[in-house]
């Protein structure tokens, strides 16, 4: 389905939805973030896969999450996230710490149907200790008792949002090799993708496209928002914005720094859209 | 004039040669690590047969599956070499990336603990890297534990910490007895210095070397065809270190 702008799907995300987002480094919709805090969205369970970085700390910051799940929280070259580190201290939101393969199993094992999978790792790290969701058991194929391992629960989010470069007339959407927005697109029940452009024709019919599409089997609805990614870089089209990143995490280190942030560059360019 | 970071970058790459050590087939190098970056890139141009993967290169991603690939990749012991730090390290070589005081980081909360909890076990190697040395960084005992630096019998582990390079020395770690012992002292530093500086108890040998400077060679690497390979990813720290700019 294809969708008039990202605050269309935006309005598809309940309050307190299980939401996934990728990293900084692979393809996050800050477009769909930022329409969720125009929509002005609350109780919203953030999973990073595996971190998360931009679009979760202005989606914290706008009051729109309860919980976070996730292996990192940074804005990079940028430092820490501001608004998550302020939140966590005010016991604003909720923190499950996770470590980033145990986010890609939880996964994976969504992927295939399965109530669980293994994880090498884990144990004796304080991680660990803070999951009671987790759990450790012997390896059933070694000798009795021996050969702890971790297994962790099969995750589904309600909704996978990332940025891809394109779309086509069926909906199969197109990202290079960022796949591990594939995986989340496969585990989530539903995915909802900004894109850059919708082309003619079908990736599934080009060899040379189709390693790099996720079909639309996964995928629940599409919109166009040019530069969509941005501040993030998007594949070879463009890349990282470091001077508004980093303008970003000045602004940010205070609630009044942040609202007049939010001001200038969520709501001020929608009004201005809507206004033309 | 030799910059820290040249002598840090030297320091790891002589580290990544030991020939004590596991051999270092492929390394992969995470986000936030320009000079153990550095420091592959100077034992791969010097010649020596060494896959690199760079989890964070834009263009020539090594991954097409995700980052997921990585930790598969480890997960085989296809990895044999990696880079972790850490907000706190204690002297028996665990890591704290969650933050400090109650969990998750009620004190001063850091960005998490990425892939650590898995990297440190499943790596045969970790080479741990911080440039900050003081005791608010080297810990007697970190307040949590992202990633245990030794693990009882019986627990699946491929390797641990095989050095801690600081801003001031290089440590050894040594698992066995779960302790560090002081290996080189940087220029300008004593074990005295290094022990005001450090909060966690170390062994010091009778002699300590000097940590010793990075060769001509070495630094005419770092300064020009290592730059050159980092620029795209790391264009700060190309700046910052090599006054060098992407466009020049």
């Amino acid at each position: 389905m294809m969708l008039q702008s990202p605050d269309a799907l935006a309005a598809l995300i309940p309050d307190g939805a299980l939401v996934a987002i990728p990293p900084d480094n692979s393809l996050p919709s800050v477009a769909i973030a930022k329409a969720l805090i125009r929509r002005g969205a609350r109780g919203l369970r953030l999973l990073g896969v595996p971190v998360s970085g931009f679009a979760t700390d202005i989606l914290i910051g706008a009051g729109c999450v309860a919980e976070v799940e996730t292996s990192a929280v940074s804005l990079g070259e940028a430092g820490f996230a501001p608004r998550f580190s302020a939140a966590l201290k005010e016991g604003r939101i909720t923190v499950r710490d996770a470590t980033c393969p145990a986010i890609h199993t939880m996964l994976q094992a969504a992927e295939k149907g399965v109530p669980f999978m293994p994880l090498r790792g884990l144990i004796g790290s304080d991680i660990l200790a803070n999951r009671p969701d987790w759990k450790v058991v012997p390896n059933p194929f070694a000798p009795a008792g021996e050969d702890p391992i971790v297994l962790l629960p099969a995750k589904q989010p309600d909704f996978a949002i990332f940025h891809a470069a394109m779309a086509d007339a069926e909906g199969n959407v197109w990202l290079g090799r960022r796949r591990e927005c594939a995986t989340i697109a496969h585990a989530s029940k539903a995915a909802l993708v900004t894109v850059e452009r919708i082309v003619e024709g079908s990736f599934l019919e080009d060899e040379r496209l189709a390693p790099g599409a996720i079909s639309a089997t996964y995928v629940t609805a599409t919109a166009i928002a040019e530069r969509g990614a941005h501040p993030v870089a998007l594949l070879d089209a463009y890349g990282f914005d470091q001077d508004y990143v980093s303008a970003y995490a000045r602004a940010a280190r205070t609630e009044e720094g942040f609202r007049a942030w939010l001001e200038a560059e969520v709501f001020a360019p929608a009004q201005k859209v809507a206004a033309e | 004039m030799i910059a820290p970071e040249e002598r840090l970058a030297a320091t790891l790459a002589r580290l990544i040669l030991d020939p004590a050590a596991p051999p270092a087939r492929h390394i992969a190098v995470g986000a936030a690590s320009p000079i153990p970056a550095a420091a592959c890139w100077l034992v791969k141009l010097m010649g020596h047969p060494v896959r690199l993967s760079l989890l964070h290169r834009r263009s020539g991603n090594p991954f097409t599956e995700g980052t997921r690939e990585l930790f598969d990749l480890t997960g085989q012991g296809r990895i044999d070499l990696f880079f972790l730090g850490g907000g706190q390290i204690d002297g028996q070589a665990n890591l704290n990336l969650v933050g400090t005081g109650e969990w998750p980081g009620m004190g001063v909360r850091f960005p998490g603990s990425f892939g650590s909890a898995f990297m440190y076990f499943m790596t045969p190697r970790t080479i741990l890297f911080r440039e900050e040395h003081s005791p608010r960084v080297l810990v007697e005992k970190v307040d949590n534990i992202s990633a245990p630096g030794v693990s009882p019998p019986g627990v699946f582990r491929r390797g641990t910490a095989q050095a801690l390079v600081t801003g001031r020395c290089v440590f050894r770690f040594h698992p066995e007895r779960a302790r560090f012992s002081l290996a080189s002292l940087h220029p300008g530093e004593t074990v005295e210095s290094v022990r005001e500086a450090t909060g966690f108890a170390f062994d010091v040998p009778e002699t300590v070397p000097q940590t010793p400077d990075p060769t001509e060679a070495e630094l005419a690497l770092l300064r020009g065809r290592v730059c050159d390979e980092m620029i795209e990813t790391y264009p700060e720290f190309c700046r910052r270190v090599w006054g060098r700019s992407r466009a020049a």
